[in-house]
């Protein structure tokens, strides 16, 4: 229960921060991928930011046995680039690239719901049901259980 | 076409914002770091929200409590930050929206994340997989950008 407590002011911050740095913003985000036209390069930096902060966190994570409140860290450990990986990043960007959203922000934007808005997140949401529901029991393989190993990257 | 809210043209001009980007950034890694140091959680928000469409038993709870969050976080931005959330511009067509959200999706769970799974997270921590995945939806990222503000308007 305290841990889901933790995980909502976790969400809380998030959300706060994506929108503080503009990036619940679809055009602000297209305008960084936008490299030949009018490039703002502040996503990079909202990421630079981001992770100049996180970093602290892994250092330390890396030195504790164990998280303040859980048994251990869920933290993927494989390094293999394999083509699920980059054929997956592909895919994701075209995404990201045509519209604006990537998954953050586009759940955030839910709370100021726009036709576009809710198109996205209901696509977004059958895009990952395919993935769980279609391709990974019939093509997942091995990759099935390393799924269930690192479930984030 | 959409009624998608707002005035945004189809190519709005956006302006670097240094200031607001470190700040919502620091926010970011915060959160982040609050997930990883107390709970021992990735803040990947395409596996957080992707593990509740096929859920396991155990791993439901802090998932809610993190999308509720970031719904929560959402209504404060409309309040307090009214023009934070734009939509998508207008002039993007609504089956170019329904198939990114199909891309979006697959995409990130076949590839194991997103911009903050493997952005933020993973390049954290060094991951050379995070780093090949950032390089790589980066470059798919500003190609799928190019076609739909330059090639797409183009076309007859």
């Amino acid at each position: 229960m305290r841990r889901a407590l933790v995980a909502f002011v976790a969400g809380v911050l998030f959300a706060i921060g994506l929108g503080v740095a503009g990036m619940t913003n679809p055009n602000k985000v297209m305008s960084f991928l936008d490299v030949t036209g009018n490039w703002d390069p502040s996503l990079g930096l909202v990421m630079a930011s981001a992770i100049a902060v996180h970093v602290v966190a892994v250092v330390w994570s890396r030195r504790a046995k164990k998280p303040i409140w859980g048994d251990s860290f869920a933290i993927p450990k494989g390094s293999r680039i394999d083509a699920r990986l980059l054929i997956g990043a592909a895919i994701f960007g075209l995404g990201w690239g045509a519209v604006g959203y990537c998954p953050g922000p586009a759940v955030v934007s839910l709370a100021r719901p726009s036709g576009a808005t809710l198109l996205f997140v209901g696509s977004m949401l059958i895009g990952m049901s395919v993935y769980s529901w279609a391709w990974l029991p019939r093509w997942g393989g091995v990759s099935r259980r390393s799924d269930t190993l690192r479930l984030e990257p | 076409m959409l009624d998608t809210g707002a005035s945004a043209s189809y190519a709005p001009v956006m302006s670097f914002t240094p200031g607001s980007a470190v700040i919502g950034g620091a926010l970011i890694g915060l959160s982040a770091s609050l997930l990883l140091v107390v709970d021992g959680y990735i803040a990947g928000i395409s596996g957080i929200v992707g593990g509740l469409v096929r859920p396991k038993r155990g791993s439901v709870a802090w998932r809610v409590a993190f999308v509720a969050g970031l719904l929560v976080g959402g209504l404060f931005l409309v309040f307090a930050m009214p023009n934070a959330i734009a939509t998508i511009a207008p002039g993007i067509p609504a089956i170019l929206v329904a198939i990114g959200g199909i891309l979006v999706g697959f995409g990130t769970r076949l590839g194991n994340g997103c911009t903050s799974g493997h952005g933020v997270c993973g390049v954290s921590r060094g991951s050379p997989r995070s780093i090949a995945a950032v390089l790589t939806f980066m470059a798919t990222g500003a190609l799928a950008t190019f076609l739909v503000l330059h090639v797409l308007p183009r076309l007859p």
